[in-house]
């Protein structure tokens, strides 16, 4: 079986992003950059069921600036087997990525995609569901778990109320939650060794894709900032606090 | 145009985020259309009815749609929605599952989880775990939207409309529903509550949650967790308050043993009162909250059930 992962490029977890003066964006100018948490377990995951038998080959797509050829090669030394980038100047909104992401998979002919439930960037979660429905695929989204068997997927959902299992044709695709699974740590060799993994560019014009504009980003603004509160010296002060000043007991 | 809101529900209970997100598409401009997709859902369809705002309710009681499985309620809104200028969801596990396909369906962007309303087709929306505050505008003919429960006070319930049953059934025969785990609990639900006590890996393991409970009953309050303390088995999956887990604003927030990463902070600094238990004084959970302890949570927890 092959799978297909995408990984995208964004800010590290660990930074927390300024909003830059002019109000236009955030400022990501000498930010670390990284491999989307949710990607991570993505690929992991696959590489899980290549070392388990179950896939036989992982193949890895991101789209971006050049930049992000640098994710796809994280990810090959996580273990997956070849990569694709898409060429794009900016990150493209979903429907233009999920529509990019359409075109490899048909050309490729993946039975299972697994992708992120959200990027940790833009916050959107809705690449996956997306793709699915342009595939006329079904989706399996914030996975913590996933069996295949009998030619069929079932995945185990993080749903509001608790967990909920649904049982998905193949080909499918399938986002992955935080409880899926840890992610390993890339070892020297394996990242000396996914430096000669193939690694192929594409462009949207070479998918045939052309990339619409269905929204304007008018501006960025920080979020209202908290007062500074104070710190109290016992659970006596705290409570009459929260009585007398907040109000909220 | 009028906007077509999609109502949560468990086939028998309306669920409080279609408050919210009602109130979010009185914002929008234009009357308001509540579907209801389900299975023998009528006595949701009766609530839906009743909301502040609505003039017409769609129900579609079939089969197919029992489990909201998302390749079947996505044909269904996707074919009813071309006729309206919203489709609008709330950001709930259900929402985002489903209509993220309806966008595609339609060639349309979705704009996720909005805070506000600026305009009919302009909106807010958190990005980068709230430490920004996007405005976009959408350029599309239909927009499609999902809402943060939290942002917007809930419709009230004088409202009579009335209830068209349409029988559109769509199987699209992808998926099927295997199971389902849901917690119990005689608390009040995350999203909605008054209050909420958080516990986080410095609670050291799932017993000593029960020093949370015992507070959370004085105060008639509903428990969270951090991402750490879900992912050591502490408590189950859907207590998890973050950028990724649960959005809340409670009028009181009181975290335990929590740290305040970034990721948990999107979840819980829109809380109207904040206070912090932590032994480390230097925590960033200190920097949001109102009132911070520093102290160990082994002696503040019996000590606050007592005094409280
Ligand atoms: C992609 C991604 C998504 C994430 N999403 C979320 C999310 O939605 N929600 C979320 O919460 N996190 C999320 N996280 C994780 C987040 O980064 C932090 O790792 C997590 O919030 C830490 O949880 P914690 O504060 O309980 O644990 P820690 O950071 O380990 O903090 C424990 C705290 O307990 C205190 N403590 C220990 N013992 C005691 C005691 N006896 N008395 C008093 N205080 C004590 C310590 O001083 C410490 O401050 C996400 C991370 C990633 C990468
Ligand atoms: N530019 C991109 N390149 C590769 N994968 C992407 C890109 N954008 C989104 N994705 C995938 O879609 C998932 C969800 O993203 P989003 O819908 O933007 O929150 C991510 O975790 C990725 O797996």
């Amino acid at each position: 079986m092959k799978i297909l992962v995408t990984v995208k490029r964004v800010i590290d977890y660990n930074v927390k992003v300024r909003v830059k003066s002019d109000n236009t964006d955030v400022d990501l100018a000498n930010v670390k950059m990284a491999l989307n948490p949710f990607c991570e377990i993505a690929v992991e995951e696959a590489v899980r069921l290549k070392e388990a038998g179950v896939a036989t080959e992982v193949v890895v797509v991101s789209i971006g600036p050049k930049a992000c050829q640098e994710q796809i090669r994280t990810a090959l030394a996580l273990g997956a087997d070849r990569g694709i980038q898409i060429e794009t100047d900016s990150m493209p909104e979903s429907l233009n990525a999920a529509k990019l992401l359409a075109k490899v998979i048909a050309e490729e002919q993946p039975e299972l995609i697994v992708m992120g439930k959200q990027a940790i960037d833009s916050d959107n979660n809705q690449t996956g569901q997306m793709l699915a429905a342009l595939l006329d695929m079904p989706q399996g989204t914030f996975a913590s778990e996933l069996k295949l068997e009998s030619g069929k997927a079932q995945v185990t959902r993080e749903v509001d109320g608790g967990l909920q299992t649904v049982e998905l044709n193949l080909p499918a695709i399938v986002t992955t939650d935080l409880r899926l699974n840890e992610p390993r740590y890339a070892s020297l060799p394996n990242i000396m060794k996914a430096k000669r993994k193939p690694l192929a560019v594409k462009t949207p014009a070479d998918l045939g894709v052309e990339l619409k504009e269905h929204s304007k980003l008018i501006q960025v603004t920080p979020p209202a900032e908290r007062q500074a509160g104070i710190k109290v010296a016992s659970v006596d002060e705290l409570v009459e606090k929260l009585k007398n000043e907040a109000k909220v007991i | 145009m009028a906007i077509l809101v999609i109502a949560e529900h468990d086939n028998r209970t309306l669920k409080g985020a279609t408050f919210n997100t009602v109130a979010a598409a009185t914002q929008m401009g234009g009357e308001i259309h509540l579907l209801v997709a389900g299975s023998n859902c009528k006595a949701v369809a009766v609530t839906a009815a009743s909301l502040d705002g609505v003039s017409k309710v769609l129900l579609a009681d079939d089969l197919a749609y029992e489990h909201q499985l998302a390749e079947n309620i996505s044909k269904l809104v996707t074919e009813l929605g071309k006729d309206y200028s919203h489709i609008v969801a709330p950001a709930t596990t259900s929402g985002k599952n489903f209509l993220p396909r309806v966008a595609a369906l339609l060639d349309v962007a979705q704009i996720s989880d909005i805070t506000a309303v600026e305009a009919e087709n302009r909106f807010q929306r958190p990005i980068y775990a709230g430490n920004a505050i996007a405005t976009v505008e959408s350029l599309d003919p239909i927009k499609v939207i999902t809402v943060r429960g939290t942002a917007f006070d809930p419709v009230e319930t004088k409202g009579s409309a009335e209830i068209s049953e349409i029988s559109i059934s769509h199987d699209a025969k992808l998926s099927s529903f295997i199971g389902e785990v849901m917690a119990e609990s005689d608390r009040p639900e995350l999203t909605a509550a008054e209050v909420i006590i958080s516990g986080g890996r410095g609670m050291g393991n799932g017993e000593n949650f029960a020093l949370l409970e015992t507070v959370a009953d004085k105060l008639g309050a509903a428990v969270g967790a951090s991402r750490a303390a879900v992912d050591a088995g502490f408590v189950p999956n859907d207590m998890q308050v973050g950028q990724t887990g649960k959005i809340v604003a409670p009028e009181l927030y009181i975290a335990v043993g929590i740290s305040g990463a970034i990721q948990h902070l999107a979840g819980m600094k829109d809380s109207k009162v904040i206070v912090a238990i932590n032994k480390d004084e230097e925590a960033p959970i200190f920097t949001v909250a109102d009132y911070g302890l520093v102290a160990d949570l082994f002696d503040v927890m019996p000590e606050l059930q007592e005094k409280l």
